[in-house]
């Protein structure tokens, strides 16, 4: 598994903005094109401004669900042509929902941007969703969901977790969605969702790759810039009213090893230029876990040998609310709660000690190398560009990054684990594991009869 | 963990599985021998400031000795964990402070280490030199070796939870039974947990040695430098001749294994023995599969499975070409209660498949995605290193990329349904499927 940090380290790295272009046609739609010639190919993905959190109770998963439907037909294109043409054209496409957003890609050979965009131009306003196909994908939905959540220990304390941590934010709903709603979806559903949100206006072009700007946004005119603009619903505030102490929950499911998840709420990054807290949290969490020997990993594993994994995590990058967290797996014979002192022995010595400036030279370094790593992926570049717009941050703020992170003190980082790491605003979940040979558990669809 | 449940994807991919290779004459490979006899991949690009290193040796499980299953694993996770008299913390400090990362790889056939590394010379330096003491001397500490074992064996107890891990690890005993293919990848607790020091050290002198190593750099550097920087790799390696070739596998007989999960799905996996790396039918049962399984929604079991029925988020084939032959595998996920009927689809969907072959205009799609895609394939220096290591562990010919269109453009109809009909025999299918109960 992947460590925590280098996930957040990947998502927030920022590159040097060789040649950028940022403009927003007449109808609303956002359109950025960065110019790279390494090699002919390009990615193109179009973003739009609508994830799980802008969903209901009730129709939880219906974003992803959506994303689903994307691919089955418009007016002009039959369903499952829209893969088949990019496939025959040499391309890769996909798409991804996440808790901000729903996005939307094509990699493929430079010259042949034209076909990405005529296509995704026409299903952002012609979608088609029919009855009987949503029927059938919304059981492909319920299998992903069990495949990738309710058989998977860590994914379902995961959930459970933020269900709990985040009780008024709409953080709290699993970006899948939860069975139940699932299973009562409704074709109507989706089709309102598609209504509300799937406009130019709310909805940003990202081309990256061996192309010409100015060509990219010709094309952009012609494709998505004849769509009308449409208005969209008011989004309301939604702020999670402050923790007023530590929670903590037991998920039972059949596994055989514990698990621990820590999270507190933090800050995340609003004003990119002016904020410092975010990017002290970031060196943070590179201390306590950024390499093979980082403060968690040389303590718990290596010295005391109470865990066989952990890793600290931030990502202040976001629509909503941020959280530092922290995961780790005992080891054999240890328990989580014996895990847990541990843990919060690190975070009190950095509390009352601070860190060494070894320490912080070691983290600045690699997110330097990391700045320029990332150049080696087209993708990723497209990748990090729409998630900081569909934060509300400037492209500037990709840039900025590094800048930030280098200028950040260890007196910093000592505050901010003072301030943030707090049980206050301390969040627990221990995956308590049941025996693998227990009969097995109850139908995850109501209704539907178990074959044990 | 958390972070990676950010994203909900429409599809996860299964196509880099096959690990095509291709490239056009873009990619121009210059290849040599070590005096110590490495062989030596190479391509030099100055268009970004770093290096990437890849040595891989003939040292993954399949090497594993009798009874000392989980031994090539161990050994490959100890490299960097106290080197030349470094501890496995100064290891990873000297490594962090140049922001230099370096990883592992470990598979049935190959255990390899790479590095990515700044081409700035002070940066570099230091990483290769790292590189060069992990490879070179490892130190197997005691104390080390009885913690890695812990962690080696909690990993393995913590799949056992994982239907998906469940499955494919019967499957490959099912399939290959004595050979040492059958063997799982990380190991045998028991095995593992009688492990010395000295079994260690004598898997590492025998299989890390100059003459079984390759070595792959990408990036910017000079012809001369990665000449001179190969040749310090190899250099303190020890002289131990090449592994002797891995047994053939049999064909395997058709059986059905069916293991008890409390899941809520089924884990189905169906398959044969199939094609090795340097299989003269590969490209027709490479471009064959996509038409049958490969190709994300452009494939059959795709439209049967999922989009027809609603059987399943994921159903494809491939097949795995390793050093020997690798297995064909199909597989899917299906809730419990739908599980015989989304097994006979796909059943009779690989049936179907070899009786009559593709449609000529299956193939042609799918010769068009594979030729166009093409240059997807080779657009980063980390995609352009994994197919040196690969050309370069399984030897396979230099000009492999630049001819790859055009040996994909000359599988036709009739030369992937005899390859198919050679390979797969409906009737003698090894299936798994794990979900809770064991009826049938």
């Amino acid at each position: 598994m992947r460590s925590l940090w280098a996930i957040g380290l990947a998502l927030l790295l920022g590159s040097a903005q060789a040649s950028l272009t940022d403009v927003t046609l007449g109808n609303g739609m956002r359109v950025i094109v960065k110019e790279d010639r390494r090699a002919p190919v390009m990615v193109s993905q179009v973003w739009y401004r609508a994830g799980s959190m802008d969903e209901f109770n009730g129709t939880t998963g219906v974003a992803h669900v959506l994303e689903h439907m994307m691919f089955k037909g418009t007016q002009t294109v039959p369903p499952g042509e829209f893969s088949k043409r990019i496939a025959a054209a040499g391309g890769r496409e996909n798409a991804f929902t996440s808790r901000d957003y729903t996005a939307y890609f094509q990699q493929m050979q430079k010259d042949r941007l034209e076909l990405a965009m005529q296509l995704e131009a026409d299903r952002m306003a012609n979608l088609v969703i029919s009855d009987e196909l949503f029927a059938k994908e919304i059981q492909v939905v319920m299998e992903e969901r069990r495949l990738r959540t309710d058989d998977q220990p860590q994914s379902v304390l995961y959930e459970r977790l933020m269900a709990t941590a985040y009780q008024a934010h709409p953080y709290r709903r699993p970006i899948i969605g939860w069975m139940d709603d699932l299973s009562s979806m409704t074709a109507q559903d989706a089709r309102d969702w598609y209504a509300r949100w799937y406009a130019p206006n709310n909805a940003t072009l990202v081309v990256a790759g061996d192309v010409k700007a100015d060509e990219v946004v010709a094309l952009a005119r012609k494709y998505f810039g004849v769509l009308p603009t449409r208005a969209l619903p008011e989004r309301k505030a939604q702020a999670e009213p402050p923790q007023l102490g530590e929670k903590r929950i037991v998920v039972k499911a059949p596994a055989q090893l514990p698990y621990l998840l820590m999270a507190w709420h933090a800050p995340k990054l609003k004003n990119w230029a002016q904020d410092t807290e975010p990017y002290a949290l970031q060196i943070l969490a590179g201390v306590l876990s950024g390499n093979d020997s980082a403060r968690l990993q040389k303590t718990l594993v290596k010295t005391q040998q109470i865990a066989v994994n952990a890793s600290a995590g931030y990502d202040p990058v976001a629509r909503g609310p941020a959280m530092f967290m922290i995961d780790a797996t005992p080891a054999a014979g240890k328990s989580v709660a014996a895990l847990e002192r541990a843990i919060r022995a690190e975070i009190a010595r950095i509390q009352r000690e601070g860190i060494n400036e070894a320490e912080l030279a070691r983290v600045k370094a690699q997110v330097i190398a990391a700045d320029v790593y990332q150049q080696d992926s087209l993708f990723y570049q497209a990748m990090q560009l729409g998630d900081y717009v569909i934060a509300g941050l400037p492209p500037e703020a990709l840039a900025g990054r590094v800048d930030k992170l280098r200028a950040v003190t260890a007196a910093e980082v000592q505050a901010v684990a003072q301030k943030w790491l707090q049980d206050e605003r301390l969040n627990v979940a221990e995956l308590d594991p049941q025996p693998l040979s227990a009969p097995a558990r109850r139908a995850a669809v109501p209704g539907v009869r178990h074959a044990n | 963990m958390p972070i990676k449940y950010v994203f909900v994807l429409r599809f996860l991919g299964m196509l880099l599985l096959s690990l095509p290779l291709s490239a056009q004459a873009a990619v121009a490979i210059q290849h040599w021998q070590t005096t110590q006899g490495a062989r030596v991949y190479f391509v030099e690009s100055r268009e970004l400031p770093m290096l990437d290193v890849a040595v891989d040796f003939p040292a993954g499980s399949a090497r594993d000795p009798a009874g000392k299953s989980g031994l090539a694993q161990l050994t490959h996770g100890l490299l960097d964990q106290g080197a030349g008299g470094l501890s496995d913390t100064t290891i990873a400090h000297r490594l962090a402070d140049v922001g230099a990362v370096l990883s592992g790889r470990f598979d049935r056939d190959r255990a390899g280490v790479t590095l990515r590394t700044l081409s700035s010379a002070t940066e570099k330096n230091k990483a290769l030199d790292v590189l060069a003491q992990v490879l070179q001397r490892p130190d197997f500490p005691q104390a080390v070796i009885k913690r890695e074992k812990q962690r080696l064996i909690a990993s393995i107890r913590e799949a056992e939870a994982d239907p998906g891990e469940v499955a494919s690890k019967a499957f490959y005993r099912a399939l290959y039974g004595t050979h040492p293919y059958a063997r799982d990848e990380a190991g045998d607790p028991a095995a593992i947990a009688r492990l010395t020091r000295g079994d260690l050290q004598a898997f590492y002198r025998t299989h890390y040695s100059a003459p079984n190593a390759v070595i792959s750099m990408m990036g910017d550097i000079t012809r001369a430098e990665a000449e001179a920087i190969a040749q310090r790799l190899a250099a303190g390696l020890s002289h131990a001749a090449p592994v002797a070739a891995l047994p053939k596998p049999a064909p395997a007989a058709a059986s059905d294994t069916r293991i008890a999960h409390p899941s809520t799905q089924s884990h189905v996996l169906v398959g044969v023995v199939g094609m090795a790396r340097n299989d003269p039918d590969f490209f027709p049962l490479f471009v064959g599969n996509y038409v049958l399984g490969g190709g994300g929604f452009d494939s059959r079991l795709m439209r049967e499975v999922r989009d027809k029925r609603g059987y399943a988020y994921s159903a494809y084939s491939y097949f795995m070409p390793m050093m020997e032959a690798g297995p064909f595998q199909l597989g899917l996920q299906t809730k419990l209660e739908q599980t015989g009927d989304a097994l006979k689809v796909a059943q009779d969907t690989l049936r179907q498949f070899i009786a009559e072959g593709p449609a000529e205009a299956e193939l042609i799609q799918a010769k068009s995605n594979l030729t166009g895609g093409f240059p997807l394939r080779i657009d980063s220096n980390r995609k352009i290193l994994d197919y040196l290591a690969v050309i370069g562990f399984y030897r396979l010919p230099l000009d492999y990329l630049d001819t790859w269109v055009d040996q994909v453009n000359v599988v036709d109809v009739a030369s992937v349904r005899q390859a198919f009909v050679r390979r797969i025999d409906p009737d003698k299918l090894v299936t798994v499927v794990v979900g809770a109960g064991s009826a049938r």
